[in-house]
This record gives C-alpha cells, structure tokens and sequence, in this order.
C-alpha cells in the first residue's frame, strides 16, 4: 500500500494517466521499480510525465511516512481499492486517491451535496439548515465542503437531523479550514460522518484546491442542492461539474432583488429543479413514505395564536433583517410600539435581534 | 477650559475623545497624576466615537469609574481622587464595514464581525442602559423639509422630567433615576403583575445580570416618568429591554 500512497503522491501525472500506468504495470510498487528504458517505452506518458516519475523515484517509499498517517486515523483509499466510492469512478477527472478520516459515504444510502455561499443571508441559513435536517433525518446522507456560510450551515442540519455528514476540504483532512469549524469538524466524525481529501495530510488550504474539490462534492452525491449562491459564486462552479457529471441540480429560488440569490434563480431559468421543499427530493427518489412526518411538525408550529398587533409586526418580517424603523412604517405603527411588539415577540421566541434593531423571523 | 474671563466652569463639558487616546489620557496619570478625560468631562458628557477602535484595555479601564463616578489613582507620591461622572455616550458600527447585517452589501465574514464586536466587553456594554441603530439616511431624508421633533423642544421635555424627578426624591440626596440604589428601586420602580411576569421572563431568556436588572428597571421608570406615568406599566418595561445591547446573543443559535 505505501507504494499506491507513493504513487497517489507523485504530481504532474494525472489521476486516469497513473491508472493507466497501474494497470499497465499491475501494481504499483512495479510502477516504483520501472526501469528506465521501459519507462521510455511508455507511448501514453509524455516527456514531462516521464520526468515526473523519475524524479519521484529518487525519493524512497515513505513508507514511514504512511505508517504515520494511518496511526493518525487517516484513511488512505486508492483508485484500485474496492472502498474507493463507485460513484466517484464514473467521473471524468476522479482523484486517484481519497484521504478519509472518519468513514466515506454509504454506498446504498442516497446522497445530497448542500453547496452555496460563504457570505449567506439569514433566509439561506435557515433553509440550509432546514433541509440538511429534514433530508438527514429521512436518512440521506449530507455532503459538502465544510466552509463557512451555507456548507457549515448544511453539516449542521445533517447533524440535527441525526444523519451522517460527510465533509470534502480543500486541505488535508488533518488540517481544519476554515479554523472556527473545529467543533463542526469534531461532530462531524463523533456523529459517524467522515471529513475526505483529495490532498495528503498537511496540505495547506490553497485557493486552487477549492475549485477541485467541487467536483467531488458533486461525484459523490445523487442530486446537488445550491441554496444561495450569487451570481459569480464558487457553487456556481459545483452546478456545472453536477450537470457535467450527469448529477440533479437543484436549487432553491430567492427574491429577484437579492444579489446572493441571483445564481440560485438563473440556475432555476435555465432547468435546474426548483427547490421547494425537501420532500421534493425525497418524492424523486421514492422515499416519500415517512414524509407524512416533516408536515405534521410544521402544523404545530402554526398552531400558536399570536395577539392581532403582534400578529402584524410578526407579518411584516422574513428572513432578511429589518430595522424598527423599516417595520413601523410597513405596519404603520408607531416606532415605539413597534419596538415593544419586537421585544415582546422576541422573548417570546419568535423573532431574532441579530444585529442591534435589525430583526428576522426566528 | 479655562481662562481669565471665564475661571469657572459654568457649561456643561462635551469632551470628545480619539480612539488612539491611552489609558493615562482617559483617566488621569502621570508620576504627579492629572486629571484624564473622564474628570474634564465630570458633569458633562464624554464622547467615544469608533468605540470598537480603542484598545481594549483602555476602554476597560472605564468601567470602575463609570460605577463609583470618580476615579482613584494611586502613585508613590500619594493618591489621588479625580470626579469622573460623566454621560458615557459612544458610536460604533455594526461591523468593520459597517453594513451588516445587510448581506448584499456587507463584506465581512462571520468571525471578522465577531472579532469587531469582541473588542467591547461584556461588562463594558453591561453599563450601557440605551443603544439603537441610527438608519442609514436617504437623499430625500436629507433634503426633506419636514420637520420633526427638534433639539430645544426634546431639551423641554428632559428638563420637565428632571422637575418631576427631583420632586419624587425632595427627601433623599439623589435627583434623578440614574442614581437611584437598590433601596430606592425597589421603593420607586416597583412593578405591577404584567410587568413582572415580563420581567421574569426577560431575565432568563436574555439573561440578563443584576447590573443589568437594576438599570432595566431605571430605564424603565424614565420612560414612565417621560410618559406621566406613576406606576412602571408593560409597555415602558419593553421599550426598556429594546435598547439593551449586550443581552442579545447575536451570535449563538
């Protein structure tokens, strides 16, 4: 194995080239030990690729190196391995290796990738968080990149919902990036969820990697789901790689004025499934039995009656803030009873005070 | 402030501090200490704009003297008690852009607001009874000629409430509800069913600190006063608790 690990670890050799290569040479420690005049002989590697490999084959197998990661829990899962994920296969520009800490997606679960934003309004958090809970805990399996805003949001749900989450960096799964999601990164693994690279451990979180790592996010998932994404969003970049890929895209729309929603709705315009509510999802993939369940819940939460001027303030809210000012104008009132309804109805629990007199539906 | 024409002071200080101003220069220091911003502003109001630019350590330093509203400075060469009873008034944005929380706009991410925020403690923002957001103003507001409350008719209503205040505490030495102790409190600011019930609830789902109890109910009782009001009702309680900052956990869910 640490000459797969060995192999995984020689860069300017694409991933299909050193499958190719491995085939050809029938494992890869005989790739380690290639003489060169057959290396030379090899028609499908080019010059540089050559160079590559030869100047790899200087260094000795780390196999050290490999026993070290492995005591560290990290997880290395080659191409060739029969736990490498089947449908990461099917892509065109698989990794030729996976580093897992924790466990890699079940292969007979369905899986859905949340991508969006870093930078996400109250209305995708909420919605992140909604359908990452409600899918989890109808058993689907919760996939995406760990970074701020609506992927952290997405894990999570997933976590809420009881399920398991899987998160792909953009760095070596030893290395938490961004650094405040330790915790999530910690839950992740307890919850049985598993945090996977393509990069080897102590990699550092380079702006390139990300863009790469989409595609996995997107292989390894049935359907992806953007929840807010601008108009030049990275998620954006993931849509592409899905439908490339021959996953669902869906995503869920947002107001026409709300430049974080626009990529969501352009997707929308051009096919993309329109994310209305998780059971969508679960309808298309026949799991529509225990949805029965989510509406049930969402009836009692209705069911709280709220005072007639409390109710107007309350009606006047959504899920991007609005300042007492703003609301006391919609619902013509004065400022100061508009605030004592925010007060009021924030003890209560049903709106948040997210910034000083800015308020969401909670 | 001083000069021969005028060698008392007879106005109310303004005094306006920069956010690189040091500890010794907000409170007084010096091997022989001098007087600091807080003891020139004494009976007036010290202004601290870009509250989140000061260093932490100096804001720090205010928060004994804003409790005893007099500062001690203790030096080799003997101690020293400067008057410090100042109005704290202060300006900040709500993060370094400052256009959160309007997502659109806003650059900043999550833990840059946060880090912005975290320059003001907890105890510090404890000892501040009114905060509100000043909307952003549009052209039109700008260049509008209608008129609202302005300055000297608000100064009428203060000055009418300080009257009826100073009537309510003729028998003690204090004047107005700001130095109102805990015996006063709960002589003068008692609550009414509604309003305690409200209160209860208040305290343990904001939180809130004894500090921040007492001063609630000061608050609360201005309100009431400004409002002619004998008795503290629900509603002055609730606009009380709207200009509380530091009980609003913006940033755990």
């Amino acid at each position: 194995m640490e000459y797969e690990y060995w192999l995984a670890k020689v860069r300017g050799v694409s991933a299909r080239k050193k499958c190719l290569l491995r085939e050809y040479m029938k494992s890869a420690r005989d790739v380690y030990y290639i003489e060169e005049t057959h290396l030379k002989s090899l028609t499908f590697l080019n010059e540089k690729e050559r160079g590559a490999l030869a100047q790899a084959k200087q260094r000795p197998a780390p196999a050290e190196e490999y026993k070290k990661m492995l005591e560290r829990g990290i997880r290395f899962v080659p191409w060739c391995s029969a736990e490498y994920p089947k449908s990461l296969k099917e892509i065109p520009d698989f990794p030729y290796a996976l580093y897992v800490k924790g466990s890699l997606p079940d292969e007979r679960r369905k899986k859905a990738a949340l991508v969006g934003s870093r930078r996400c309004t109250p209305y995708g958090e909420k919605y992140a968080i909604d359908f990452a809970r409600s899918l989890a805990s109808h058993g689907v399996e919760i996939i995406s990149g760990m970074a701020r805003g609506i992927d952290g949001m997405g894990h999570r749900g997933a976590l809420m919902g009881g399920g398991r989450t899987y998160a792909v960096l953009g760095c070596g799964t030893d290395v938490c990036y961004p650094k405040e999601h330790i915790g999530l990164y910690v839950d992740i693994l307890e919850q049985g969820g598993g945090i996977i690279s393509e990069y080897p451990p102590g990699t550092a979180p380079l702006p390139q990697h990300f863009p790469a790592r989409n595609r996995i996010i997107s292989g390894l998932s049935d359907a992806v789901l953007v929840l807010e994404a601008g108009r030049r969003s990275g998620s954006l970049i993931t849509a592409d790689m899905a439908l490339e890929q021959g996953r669902d895209v869906y995503a869920l729309p947002g107001p026409v004025n709300s430049s974080l929603s626009d990529g969501c709705n352009r997707l929308i315009r051009q096919g993309a499934g329109m994310l209305l509510t998780p059971e969508v999802l679960l309808e298309e993939w026949g799991m529509s039995d225990s949805v029965k369940m989510i509406g049930s819940k969402k009836a009692d939460k209705n069911k709280k009656m709220l005072e007639s001027p409390e109710k107007l303030v309350y009606s006047c809210l959504g899920l991007y803030p609005k300042s007492v000012a703003q609301v006391a104008a919609e619902a013509k009132i004065n400022i100061k009873s508009a605030m004592e309804l925010l007060v009021a109805l924030e003890l209560e629990g049903y709106i948040r005070e997210i910034s000083k007199n800015q308020y969401i539906i909670a | 402030m001083l000069n021969e024409k005028s060698p008392l002071i007879k106005k109310r200080p303004f005094r306006e501090v920069h956010h690189t101003a040091t500890r010794a220069a907000l409170i007084g220091g010096g091997a022989f200490p001098r007087p600091g911003e807080i003891s020139l502003a004494h009976g007036g109001v010290l202004f601290l704009d870009e509250l989140p630019e000061f260093k932490k350590s100096v804001l720090e330093v205010l928060r004994q003297p804003l409790e005893e509203k007099a500062i001690q400075l203790s030096r080799t060469c003997g101690n020293y008690r400067f008057p410090a009873d100042v109005i704290l008034v202060a300006a900040m944005n709500p993060c370094p852009c400052g256009c959160y929380p309007d997502m659109q706009k806003c650059t900043c991410t999550p833990v840059q607001i946060q880090m912005y925020l975290n320059r003001i403690s907890r105890p510090f923002l404890d000892r501040i009874d009114l905060c509100v957001e000043a909307v952003p103003v549009s052209y039109e507001d700008l260049t509008s000629e209608r008129k609202s409350e302005n300055s000297a008719q608000i100064r009428k209503r203060i000055c009418r409430v300080r009257k009826v205040q100073k009537e309510r505490y003729r028998e003690s030495c204090i004047t107005v509800n700001a130095m109102l102790d805990e015996k006063g409190l709960k002589r003068y600011c008692t609550l009414e069913n509604d309003a305690r019930r409200l209160m209860e609830q208040a305290f343990s789902v904001m939180g809130l600190t004894a500090r921040g109890y007492h001063r609630i109910l000061k608050t609360a009782r201005t309100i009431a006063d400004l409002a002619e009001e004998e008795q503290i009702r629900e509603n002055h309680l609730k606009e009380a608790l709207g200009y509380r900052m530091v009980d609003k956990k913006y940033w755990t869910r």
